[in-house]
């Protein structure tokens, strides 16, 4: 694996919410064109890692790269130098914060556990503000449409995505009114629409049955190699990891317990005492 | 289905000239019988003014979701800035009687619609100033910052000590009007125009991602500080517009014109027509403006057969407009038009609908099935 | 300036501050509680005002006091209950809109009472005695309101730090959903929370307009956006906090008089909120909060 091309690293990254360290010391990588799962328990501080990489919390300590770029580095400041209760030592250096947005531009893209469409604007508008990012436009030529082959492009572009997600008859729909599972695909299809090169999944399969986790299944397999993407999940539904991961990392209280392929998970006795041990796996 | 939809479209068509065509038309009229008329476009033109405020505030507002409360801030910005520039140097000892001028403004006279763009501008660049600080935070504190700039700018025209520049509590007069009516309703559409093309182009959609969610807005590549300081600073330019333009219609104005009252004004026209809605906010300033007025009568005592009417005298019609707003608020929070827009489709959709409203059910019944 | 000239000026502005602290602590506990700028507190303040005329017409001092009080914070209450409490699941934007109204309706409803010509605050002859403290004299209002509000404001955290319903407030501002679950009384508890904020803005009106002499349909509009400010500045939410902020700019604001530039003492309060806001927007006593995602 190591002759491919490192796509994402955490170095040291922990995150402390006043007194909850809720990520604590997790390294791990994702390489170029895989797609690698963090699973763990409820509560295990998946989605906060999730966060950290893509810029919505600050880490408290350590370092996010991605294609070897530096895009957070952080130390314990302030009040939390002092509460600071990490594992790791505190790296020092010069904090550097990306913006989500700045992220988002450089090429991550992201879904979200709990759904967040732009739930009051057509199926259409929320893939087509996804594409304004990367328009080459400014405030005048869009207002006074002095550059109609932009936004004819934009649109276009949509049209396409759309229909390659199968949510092109739903174009004019509102997006809240869309069944749940709809909703999820318009979400990947809106963060497509971005043009990533590495994808973040947050519970993609969460709600879905048996049949739809299968069709799921298929469609991430699909996107990756159509687009030419590095995938990272989180997952609850083991069928799906299992299947698909290349790699998996399992997390508990905010710890790294175990990692490797999909075999050497599943017997490790770690990972086993970590899910059974809590007994509130429900997924 | 395509045939109708081509047909609809060619009707859309013919309707939307027609109603340009109606507008002018009216315009026309007023403008040779501006005399018999002096009252009826007086009203006009004032709901204008409000109006070009009325769809900025939305544009913030309504397609942003940012609340803010400056208004009468800017509007006076706008004003004050048109006013100065464009009283004739002539006339303008007559205004600065009390103090003098200023020699740095003594001689500087502009053609009107330059004097709007600067007063914009000016506006603008206030605007940008002040979000910059307020708008990294939480959207809460946009509404209080702005309230007490306006505050402070209605302090700050009053001061003795600006008395060369914007004559104090005198205020300024001899601004000059508008050469004629089709300038003004000229320069009013224009600027809704410009608005609606921006709340449709790509950077209106921006701003809607912003309203509905910001962390996804954020995830889609969207700054959130640009655009929201973006849609902050065009809309305090238009809002400037709107003052300067309401400068040229009063002809005098002075510090008491830009009370909050005045941003309350606004709030409510865009309230009642619906936050989201530019046809909204149009129809809901021609409708408190003329209602203003026809309800004139609810300040004045009245008698019934020889009973005098207890409620009615001076201040009753503002509290009727404040329950009004109550009243929106709470029980019809869309208010006329909700967040949709106004489109013939829509309209003759009602009227479909109308007899099903009040018909039979039967009729409901075969709506229905249809 | 000599020294008794110096701390008689801070005597007044202590005594501002101490009230601007009272009706600062309405602001920043219903903004604690609902995430709600109470644009409507300013003007219940001013209705105290009126109140207290209509009271002292009828009644002695002592006996309007009291009555005061109580109908403000009926009207507070009633404020809640009609204008914020049906809209507790619209978005946060109604609400504000709605406190506005509120704020516009009561105003326009007291020029119409009262008309918009300044009335007369009723005198208390007690209050308005003149004492004289080592060179420093003033009327007996000056000197009690720093008293006042100190007293009101440790009696207020033993309530909220020691009682039942204290702990109720502090788990709905915490958590409003998680602290219906655990059988709190949401309603009940915004409604305390409003009877509390008025009861303090009633106390704050009487010390204020005693002092101002006179009470018309906006006096309560720009003291309450101050302190607002006041609340921001202490850092929203914190009720020491609210204290400090009013303090501050209570006294900034008559220094700022004392020197001459009294037309600039109302834009002193919002540049210093944009100095905060820029250098510590949570305030001098806030705590960051993060959102959870």
């Amino acid at each position: 694996m190591s002759e491919k091309k490192n796509v994402l690293r955490l170095d040291h990254i922990t995150m402390q919410f006043g007194g909850v360290v809720a990520v604590n010391d997790l390294n791990l990588e994702v390489n170029e064109h895989e797609i690698v799962a963090l699973i763990g328990p409820n509560g295990a501080g998946k989605t906060t890692a999730f966060n950290c990489v893509t810029g919505i919390y600050e880490p408290t300590n350590g370092s996010v790269y991605f294609n070897g770029e530096v895009i957070l580095s952080n130390h314990p400041r302030g009040k939390m130098a002092k509460a600071y209760a990490g594992d790791y030592p505190t790296i020092g250096g010069k904090s550097i914060i990306k913006t989500p947005d700045v992220i988002t531009k450089m090429g991550i893209a992201r879904t979200f556990q709990n759904i967040r469409l732009f739930h009051n604007l057509t199926v259409f508008d929320n893939v087509l503000i996804a594409k304004h990012m990367r328009a080459k436009q400014n405030v005048f030529s869009a207002t006074l449409r002095l550059n109609m082959t932009e936004e004819k492009r934009m649109r276009r572009e949509t049209e396409e995505l759309l229909k390659m997600q199968d949510l092109y008859e739903y174009r004019n729909e509102i997006a809240s009114s869309l069944p749940y599972g709809l909703q999820r695909r318009l979400e990947i299809a809106r963060a497509l629409a971005t043009e990533p090169t590495l994808l973040l999944l947050d519970e993609p399969a969460a709600g879905m049955n048996p049949q739809e986790t299968q069709e799921l299944t298929d469609f991430i397999k699909e996107i990756r190699d159509k687009y030419h993407l590095t995938i990272f999940m989180i997952e609850h539904h083991m069928d799906l990891v299992m299947q698909i991961s290349d790699r998996i990392y399992v997390l508990d209280f905010g710890r790294l317990i175990s990692q490797g392929t999909p075999e050497e998970v599943q017997n490790d006795p770690r990972v086993i005492d970590a899910y059974l041990g809590v007994g509130d796996e429900d997924a | 289905m395509d045939k109708t939809l081509t047909t609809n479209k060619k009707r859309n068509m013919i309707l939307n000239i027609a109603a340009i065509a109606v507008l002018i038309g009216m315009i026309t009229f007023l403008q040779f019988n501006s005399a018999d008329y002096t009252y009826q476009i007086s009203t006009l033109e004032r709901a204008c003014c409000y109006m070009v405020v009325a769809v900025s505030m939305n544009l913030l507002t309504g397609f942003t979701g940012l609340f803010s409360l400056g208004q009468a801030g800017f509007m006076a910005i706008g004003a004050y800035v048109t006013a100065i520039l464009t009283i004739p140097v002539e006339s303008r000892p007559s205004v600065y009687y009390v103090d003098g001028i200023s020699p740095v403004i003594a001689n500087l006279e502009v053609p009107f619609f330059v004097a709007l763009l600067i007063g914009g501008l000016a506006a603008a660049v206030i605007a940008a100033l002040i979000g910059i600080p307020v708008l990294r935070l939480k959207s809460d504190y946009l509404a209080i910052a702005t309230l007490g700039f306006s505050e402070i700018i209605r302090a700050l025209i009053s001061a003795p000590q600006f008395n060369r520049i914007t004559n104090g509590s005198f205020g300024l007069k001899n601004i000059p009007g508008f050469p004629n009516l089709y300038v003004f309703f000229g320069i009013v559409a224009l600027c809704i125009v410009l608005m609606v093309l921006l709340i449709n182009s790509s950077y209106g959609r921006a701003f809607k991602a912003i309203r509905e969610d910001e962390i996804a807005a954020q995830s889609m590549g969207i700054n959130l500080f640009h655009y929201k300081e973006l849609s902050f600073v065009i809309s305090s330019f238009f809002t400037g517009v709107g003052g300067g333009l309401l400068a040229m219609f009063m002809r005098s104005i002075d510090s008491k014109t830009f009370q909050v009252a005045l941003t309350y004004d606004i709030l409510l026209i865009v309230v009642l027509g619906g936050i989201g809605s530019v046809t909204g906010s149009v129809l809901g300033s021609l409708l408190i403006i003329f209602g203003r007025e026809w309800l004139r009568f609810f300040d004045e005592p009245l008698t019934v057969a020889g009973v005098n009417v207890p409620l009615f005298r001076t201040g009753f019609r503002m509290v009727v407009f404040s329950v009004l707003l109550m009243v929106v608020v709470l029980y019809y929070r869309r208010g006329l038009m909700g967040t949709t827009e106004f489109s013939w489709d829509g309209l003759f959709g009602w009227f479909k609908k109308l007899p099903s409203r009040f018909g039979k059910r039967t009729d409901r019944k075969k709506e229905d099935t249809k | 300036m000599n020294t008794t000239l110096f701390l008689q000026q801070c005597l007044t502005g202590i005594s501002l501050g101490g009230a601007y602290a009272l009706i600062a602590i309405g602001y920043t506990l219903v903004y604690g509680i609902l995430r709600l700028i109470n644009f409507a507190h300013g003007d219940i303040f001013m209705m105290a005002g009126y109140f207290m005329i209509f009271a002292m017409a009828v009644f002695p001092w002592y006996v309007s006091i009291p009555i005061v009080l109580i109908a403000t914070v009926i009207l507070g209450v009633l404020i809640e209950r009609t204008a914020y409490k049906p809209l507790r699941s619209a978005p946060r934007m109604s609400v504000m809109i709605s406190a506005i109204g509120v704020s516009y309706l009561l105003q326009n409803l007291a020029t119409y009472l009262f008309t918009a010509l300044p009335k007369g605050y009723p005198e208390i002859p007690i209050l308005k005695k003149i004492y004289n403290f080592g060179g420093i004299s003033a009327s007996l209002v000056t000197f009690l309101t720093p008293v006042i509000t100190i007293v009101l404001v440790f009696l207020l955290l033993q309530l909220i730090g020691h009682t039942k319903v204290g702990m109720a407030m502090r788990a709905v501002s915490k958590d409003y959903e998680t602290a219906q679950l655990m059988g709190i009384r949401i309603d009940r508890t915004i409604s305390f929370t409003f009877a509390v904020g008025s009861l303090l803005a009633g106390v704050g009106s009487i010390l204020y307009f005693t002092d101002r002499m006179t009470v018309f349909p906006f006096s309560g509009s720009l003291p309450g956006l101050k302190c607002f400010v006041a609340a921001v500045i202490g850092g929203i939410g914190s009720i020491p906090g609210a204290v400090v902020g009013g303090f501050i700019l209570g006294i900034g604001e008559t220094v700022l008089v004392a020197m001459g530039y009294s037309t600039f003492s109302d834009a002193f309060t919002f540049i210093l909120l944009i100095i905060m806001l820029l250098i510590r927007p949570t305030g001098i006593f806030g705590e960051k909060v993060t959102d959870k995602v």
